[in-house]
């Protein structure tokens, strides 16, 4: 194997075999990271590479030839022409006998525990741990804590891993939390009159690898492997953490974070995690209304999108679109107001900005949507209030846009209002015409992100009744205006922005991966 | 100097000679007894020159470990342009243990002294007295002492108007038996919890706030300023064994013997001879059973074994011990091997510092089982598990309390396992109702 492609030419690559397998890779990596390089798990529990090295599970325990005694991988940096043995018979009794001693305090309640099914202790224990158990003594036991925040204890499932102390001392830089006591009687404290009330407290639930430490929202809810897992990112702010949306049923449960080095390293906010609600509305718009004199009544498609278009045709469309809203909605939205000599704008929910100091150029940022970098790039303004300077000729086109808090009076007398959304807000009842779109859990797409990141999030749910994914319903409604379009997917309608849109030049989802790609000059002022 | 008992001659007092001697514990009183000579001596030296002769001695560290300490000196680098700092471990903690406390209560001064003289040897200009919570009154005396020494001039910006700065501070512990281990000491110093620090790096190169350190124990230290006036080869030629062990050692008795104390004598003293020479034998009436030569960490010897051992950092190792920190813990044949050894598993389950999984439940573990035999309510395979716990928890742990637990119960597992399968078979322990009888 060779180094990965990031490696600078400079850095001295340092050879060696782990189960017989030559990795070479640079000077001062740990020997568990190396083993994880060249494809091979080394069980582990204190390790996070998010965190500083604590050294402490002793379950990452391997042989190394030539060394007396088994060695910590975690803790121990690979060294040229090193043999390495994950597997050997005193490396796997090593952690055999780590996993026994983890075990015989805890109360193996995995029956009622959340963490049952994605528990590492579970998961090592049926990879290697002992099939019984020896002990003839009573348990010791510890009460539950609340910890503050989403976060609640269960002393019994803790194996005093410290993840959660490492992240809040160096990570959040809130130290609230300790090893308190010694010896058997040590458990995880909270220092009095502290809370795990910190912005991104609730990673420490992620962080912790047994049922030590859950998400207070998210208890007795689902199991582990009731949910589906999709890619996503996050939308609740334009930093844009690369997030796992977990759905059941076809509804959000869950939010958690999705690693990515260049974002969001491991962690995502608990303003984030937490505001998911929303995506699971029960007011949905789930089919195409047209203005019958005082109704909209119920519409195919086909006569919602040709009555739109008509009332397009030769009017000014004056977009108002959600920072919610993907690149492709608003790259085709852009198309439409620049072909009928409209425009766009914008306007953003606002919030205070809240870091996470242990990682570079992270924080929950001020403004509370997903894409506002997209809708600069795309050429749509800002605007906080309402005067729109609306033409008693213009089309008003709301995409998604509940512009709450704006009284009706407030936006002007349009000849018309299409509204392209999720939702129909009350005072937009006189739209002349209705088209259900999915929100970003139920379409394929891409946000910018506010350093001008583009990153693609998967379908999680289907959208209700016959709402179909935004860029198909702009993209439908272009092509009745006379453009070359009509989109079956999402990559088909980035495809085509990335042909027009200078930013997005060169891309395409097989470019962006799951990771994304900063777009050049992409960054926001 | 036997103390509390009268010397016996067979000793050889280099570090006790003033031991109960009110006198020595003054500046005045100690400056008559040839302190500060050798410090004096040392200041106007290279500290190189300093490190040649106490590595041509021989010394070895006494807190436990035996490290030669001219090498370990010799790993601080003169001149990188860090602050060095000189700890000195008072933490003595090993039960069985109390050389150090004497030391520290009779001759404040030969510490010092030796501290300053091992800062000035490691490029240090501060020197930590870390003194563990208990110790009270040797903290008081040991205040006192530094507080002289700075008055007259000894220590401070210009130590012994040498031009050279040494500062020695008196450091309280808390009273934890981890923090005598020197990662986890310098933790405590720096005001964290005192958990062992994974090594490497090892003190010498990131120690105490991250610079070069050096950790030596209280004996060591003291030994020091005798080995500079006296000559390297006068600290060699005290030894009557092995080259690799030089010089006088103090060893702590206690337990079922005549005269518990402290006692020093010359390395490789016959063991028989000074359990049963100077130590007056056991009790009237009473055989020795068993012998913890050096510090509850050490393997439990049986008498057979402690009587054919000479005393030294080789002997004890023949012996199929260790030498340790030279405390001596004696048990006669009125005493319940499961239940003492219970007593020390138990110790070692409080102290466990709770980082490594193997210290933190291992311990516990061993000793709720070893609990359990001498009530009566154990099973034979009971044995076997605290033989598999005790190989989990040796080599596996970032210190080693873990293997210092599972080490008595290898030896009594080993030497002894006629006691825990009676209590076993007998559903009680055979000993109490012996001794009611």
């Amino acid at each position: 194997m060779t180094a990965p492609a990031t490696v600078a030419p400079t850095t001295k690559m340092v050879n060696l075999t782990i189960e017989g397998r030559q990795v070479s890779v640079p000077e001062g990596t740990s020997i568990l990271e190396a083993a994880k390089y060249a494809g091979i798990l080394v069980p582990h529990y204190c390790y996070h590479p998010g965190l500083p090295v604590a050294g402490v599970c002793r379950m990452c325990l391997v042989e190394v030839e030539k060394a007396p005694k088994l060695a910590p991988s975690c803790a121990t940096s690979v060294a040229e022409g090193q043999v390495v043995h994950v597997h050997s018979d005193k490396a796997l009794e090593a952690r055999k006998g780590v996993l026994e001693l983890l075990l015989i305090n805890h109360p193996l309640d995995c029956p009622i525990c959340d963490q049952s099914g994605e528990c590492e202790l579970q998961d090592y224990t049926y990879m290697e741990g002992r099939p019984d158990s020896r002990l003839r003594d009573p348990k010791r036991f510890n009460p539950v804590e609340d910890f503050g925040g989403d976060v609640m204890y269960v002393a019994n499932r803790c194996i005093l891993c410290t993840r959660c102390v490492r992240f809040m001392d160096t990570m959040a830089e809130d130290p609230v939390l300790n090893v308190s006591e010694r010896g058997d009687r040590a458990v995880i404290g909270k220092f009095d009159g502290h809370d795990l009330t910190h912005p991104w407290a609730g990673n420490v639930i992620d962080l912790c690898p047994v049922g030590a430490l859950l998400s207070k929202d998210s208890l007795n809810k689902v199991r582990a492997w009731e949910v589906d897992r999709t890619a996503s990112v996050c939308p609740n702010c334009t930093q844009g953490c690369n997030m796992i949306i977990e759905t059941r049923d076809n509804t959000v449960v869950r939010l958690r974070p999705r690693s990515n080095e260049a974002v969001n390293q491991f962690f995502m906010c608990d303003y984030g995690r937490l505001n998911y609600r929303w995506m699971n509305r029960q007011d949905r718009l789930d089919t195409p209304l047209v203005r019958r004199g005082n109704d909209l009544v119920l519409a195919e498609w086909e006569v919602a999108l040709a009555a739109a278009a008509q009332l397009l045709t030769g009017a000014k469309a004056r977009v108002i679109a959600s920072p919610m809203l993907s690149n492709e909605a608003l790259g085709l939205l852009a198309r439409l107001y620049r072909k009928t000599g409209g425009s766009g704008s914008y306007r953003v929910a606002k919030g205070d900005r809240a870091p996470l100091p242990g990682v570079k150029n992270l924080a929950r940022r001020e403004e509370l949507g997903a894409n506002v970098r997209g809708l600069e790039l795309f050429g749509f303004k800002r605007s906080e209030s309402p005067a729109w300077n609306l033409g008693s000729e213009d089309i008003l086109v709301l995409a998604d846009e509940e512009l709450a808090g704006i009284d009706a009076g407030a936006v002007g007398q349009p000849r018309a209002i299409i509204v392209i959304g999720t939702t129909l807000p009350s005072w937009a009842r006189g739209a002349a015409v209705v088209l259900p779109i999915g929100n970003f859990t139920e379409e394929e797409g891409t946000f910018t992100n506010v350093d001008g990141r583009v990153q693609r999030f998967m379908q999680a749910k289907a959208a209700p009744g016959y709402a179909r994914p935004s860029f198909a319903v702009i993209g439908d409604l272009l092509a009745l205006l006379g453009e070359k379009t009509g989109y079956m997917l999402a990559s088909d309608a980035f495809a085509a922005v990335a042909a027009s849109e200078a930013a997005f030049s060169g891309l395409s989802y097989e470019t962006l991966g799951l990771r994304g790609v900063a777009v050049a000059g992409g960054a926001a002022r | 100097m036997g103390y509390p008992h009268k010397s016996h001659p067979r000793e050889t007092p280099v570090l006790s000679r003033h031991f109960g001697d009110p006198e020595a514990r003054t500046l005045a009183g100690w400056r008559q007894r040839g302190g500060y000579r050798a410090l004096e001596q040392a200041l106007g030296m290279a500290p190189a020159d300093i490190v040649n002769v106490v590595k041509e001695s021989g010394l070895r560290g006494r807190g436990g470990a035996g490290f030669p300490t001219g090498l370990k000196w010799s790993f601080m680098k003169p001149g990188d342009g860090k602050p060095h700092y000189l700890c000195c471990n008072a933490d003595e903690s090993e039960p069985g243990t109390f050389k150090d406390r004497e030391i520290m209560r009779w001759t404040p001064h030969a510490l010092i002294e030796g501290c300053a003289l091992g800062a000035h040897a490691i490029g240090a200009e501060t020197a930590y007295i870390y003194i563990r919570g208990e110790f009270t009154e040797p903290l008081r005396v040991m205040e006192a002492a530094v507080r002289e020494a700075y008055r007259d001039g000894l220590l401070g910006k210009n130590a012994m108007s040498s031009g050279k700065r040494v500062d020695v501070h008196v450091h309280k512990g808390a009273g934890a038996y981890i923090c005598g281990e020197e990662t986890a000491l310098m933790n405590s110093l720096e005001g964290r919890r005192g958990n062992p620090r994974i090594k490497p790096p090892f003190p010498a190169v990131s120690g105490l706030f991250g610079q070069p350190t050096t950790i030596n124990n209280v004996e060591t230290l003291a030994a020091v300023p005798h080995i500079l006036t006296n000559g390297a080869q006068w600290y060699k030629e005290m030894s009557l064994s092995s080259p690799k062990s030089t010089g006088s050692k103090l060893f702590s008795v206690c337990g079922n013997i005549r005269k518990p104390g402290n006692y020093e004598v010359t390395m490789g003293f016959p063991f028989k001879e000074f359990l049963y020479d100077l130590c007056g034998g056991p009790l009237p009436g009473r055989k020795f059973k068993a012998i913890i030569p050096g510090g509850s960490s050490v393997p439990i010897q049986t008498v057979e074994e402690a009587e054919a051992t000479l005393m030294d950092y080789e002997g004890f190792v023949a012996g199929g011990t260790m030498l340790g920190s030279g405390g001596v813990i004696v048990f006669d044949d009125s005493q319940c091997m499961v239940k003492q050894i219970a007593r020390l598993a138990r110790f070692y389950a409080h102290e466990s510092c709770a980082q490594c999984t193997q210290c933190r439940e291992g311990t516990a573990w061993t000793t709720r089982i070893l609990e359990r035999i001498e009530n009566g309510e154990g099973v034979m395979d009971d044995l076997d598990t605290l033989m598999e716990i005790g190989e989990n928890m040796t080599g596996k742990t970032i210190c080693v309390l873990s293997d210092s637990c599972a080490t008595p119960v290898f030896s009594g597992l080993q030497k002894w396992r006629h006691e825990f399968e009676a209590h076993i078979k007998q559903k009680r322990c055979p000993m109490r109702s012996a001794v009611a009888a």
